[in-house]
């Protein structure tokens, strides 16, 4: 984490003085995105880094449901499955998904290409159903949009 | 158009979010002619005599949570822009985030010009990409040009605005768990009194707005309140967004003025029902506000008092149109276990009661359902109605009673039968 750490101050420049509470969040984000999850080390890093109490960080890497301490796989693919998708067919696209992928949601594909998770209203309704593939929202979606963006995914 | 508008008056093309697009729009213009002839309470006077709404869920009149802080108590306000848009059936905010950031920072320099402010944030859910990223491209855009920062357009009037990402948690939304997660905590609602106005982030007086409702202020300010009040009806002002999704033709977001006859916005502005389909009901604002059944709706207007006259609310905007042949147990269970895993925990009566409604209903449809089991559903809810910290304990109880009052004969069909009288069909009458 320690090469971050000049990101981590120009962030902090952005903050008023005595918020480095705050930065907790953003930067278990960006460690996150760079390693892919958030490791002890990086937990002992941060505490020293931002002098907060260690259980704070622990307790928001519990507690938000985007934070992982653990790798997944290379494409984290997240089915809504909130009313208006599941209104739109997202029950059936989670259960193709899960066939084509032989992985129940919270799990990784044993070749560690994909990882299934289902979501939440993604604030995405009106464009139902949707699932987030790493950052991006994929809108409209179908079983056969799913399956040749999975075809691609899987050669890329 | 259903009605006036007031945020939808330009067309979107690839552009038009930009500062350029939004200064040839008029825009900053407001913002330069208030903090020149404008004292801060003056701004503060005018979005009061608007009588401009909340357009978070709760339509709380926007000056008179202004109208708690104290501009000369010697200690920092914050203000907070809420884009957190987690309540199910809504995407509005996104709407302004993607297409008009600019409006919505001019809004906030306005809003903490009135309420002297000189720290403010924009909290945005998590998963927002493209709104995230046309937000921050819009705050740099503003900085390079002078709207932000220090002395801003040489007024002696400083700002600086922060984007704060959340990180999947719909209880931040709930103004107070909003703020235990900008001080980089887990998203803990906290008890009232006192109000975020006297304590809020960092226990310094804080006014949260919804997006929408912030976005309004440039309008406001620019145009006059009484502009402003010759649009929407008497006792309801202006106009609101309305998400809205589901078994409709045209799904998306319409800004709705007050008044407009549902009827009309439902079946010639959006398009009608998908294929066709007879309408079964609507959720008219989030699910956490109470269903409306067609016939129930189709009479209204669109706007506080006529929604609250037959016993549901506006929330959020964020309608759901559902087709006849939709199964209602199945709808209340999707929601129950929506509800269940976003409960934080720290009431006993919303986490435990959340978990046992949820129990319930999946039981219900795992055909091991009892007689009693819908009497069950019904205490739980009134057991959280005021008992909790925040309003997500109430906010399933209006879900689950409004569901059950309508359709309990789909209930009852299912215990007694041990499966759907729908086939637990939630696709309408037409599979996509
Ligand atoms: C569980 C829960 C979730 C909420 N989520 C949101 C949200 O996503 N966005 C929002 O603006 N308000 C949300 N609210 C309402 C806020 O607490 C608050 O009332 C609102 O942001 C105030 O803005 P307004 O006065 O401009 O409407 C939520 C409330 C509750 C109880
Ligand atoms: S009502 Fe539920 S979500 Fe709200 S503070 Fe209590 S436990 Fe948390
Ligand atoms: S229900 Fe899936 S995006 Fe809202």
């Amino acid at each position: 984490m320690k090469h971050l750490i000049p990101e981590f101050e120009k962030l902090k420049a952005r903050f008023p003085a005595g918020f480095e509470s705050s930065l907790v969040l953003p930067c278990v984000r960006r460690i996150q995105e760079d390693r892919g999850f958030v490791a002890d080390a990086d937990i002992d890093g941060l505490v020293d880094y931002l002098g907060v109490p260690r259980i704070q960080i622990e307790e928001v890497l519990s507690y938000y449901t985007q934070f992982r301490r653990k790798a997944i796989g290379r494409w984290h693919l997240q089915a809504c499955r909130n009313v208006t998708c599941s209104m739109r067919s997202a029950e059936r696209l989670i259960d193709h998904l899960s066939q084509r992928l032989g992985v129940a949601p919270g799990q990784t594909t044993p070749d560690g290409v994909f990882t299934l998770s289902t979501a939440e209203c993604l604030g995405s309704c009106g464009t139902a159903p949707v699932v987030m593939v790493n950052d991006a929202y994929h809108e409209n979606m179908s079983v056969e949009k799913l399956d040749r963006l999975l075809d691609e995914l899987q050669g890329s | 158009m259903p009605g006036k508008q007031l945020l939808m008056t330009f067309p979107v093309t690839a552009t038009s979010h930009t500062l350029a697009a939004y200064l040839a729009r008029g825009g900053y213009a407001t913002l330069r002619r208030a903090l020149a002839t404008m004292k801060p309470e003056d701004v503060t006077k005018e979005v009061t005599a608007s009588g401009l709404l909340g357009h978070g869920g709760a339509a709380f009149p926007a000056g008179r949570k202004w109208g708690v802080v104290h501009l000369n108590d010697h200690q920092p306000h914050y203000l907070c822009a809420n884009a957190d848009e987690g309540e199910p059936g809504t995407f509005k905010d996104r709407w302004i985030l993607e297409n008009a950031p600019h409006l919505l920072l001019e809004s906030m320099l306005l809003a903490s010009y009135a309420l002297q402010v000189r720290n403010a944030f924009v909290y945005i859910r998590g998963e927002f990409d493209l709104p995230y990223r046309r937000l921050t491209a819009a705050v740099e855009e503003a900085y390079a040009a002078g709207y932000f920062g220090e002395d801003i357009l040489g007024t002696g009037f400083s700002c600086d605005v922060v984007v704060y990402r959340g990180a999947g948690s719909y209880v931040c939304g709930e103004a107070s768990g909003l703020l235990s997660s900008l001080e980089g905590k887990r998203g803990y609602p906290r008890n009232r009194p006192p109000r975020l106005t006297v304590q809020g982030l960092f226990k310094r007086p804080t006014v949260v707005n919804n997006v929408e409702t912030l976005a309004n202020i440039a309008g406001i300010i620019a145009h006059g309140a009484e502009a402003y009040k010759k649009v929407g009806t008497a006792k309801c002002p202006g106009t609101q967004l309305v998400s809205i999704s589901g078994h409709i033709a045209r799904p998306g977001v319409y800004e709705v003025e007050y008044g407009y006859p549902m009827a009309q916005f439902l079946f010639e502005d959006c398009g009608g029902m998908l294929a066709g389909q007879p309408l079964k009901c609507i959720v008219p604002g989030g699910i956490s506000t109470k269903v409306l059944t067609a016939a129930e709706v189709e009479p209204l207007t669109f706007d506080h008092q006529s929604f609250a006259g037959a016993g549901s609310s506006l929330g959020s905007g964020g309608m759901i149109a559902i087709a006849e042949g939709t199964c209602m147990v199945r709808l209340l269970q999707v929601m129950l276990r929506f509800y269940h895993h976003e409960s934080c925990g720290q009431c006993t009566p919303c986490r435990e009661g959340m978990g046992w409604m949820h129990r319930i209903i999946d039981r219900i449809v795992a055909g091991q359902g009892q007689p009693e089991d819908i009497d069950s559903l019904y205490r739980i809810s009134r057991l959280q109605d005021g008992m909790t910290i925040c309003g997500m304990g109430d906010a399933a109880g209006y879900a689950t009673v409004g569901i059950l009052d309508k359709y309990r004969s789909e209930f009852e069909y299912w215990i007694r039968e041990k499966h759907s009288q729908l086939e637990g069909n939630l696709e309408g009458a037409v599979h996509a």
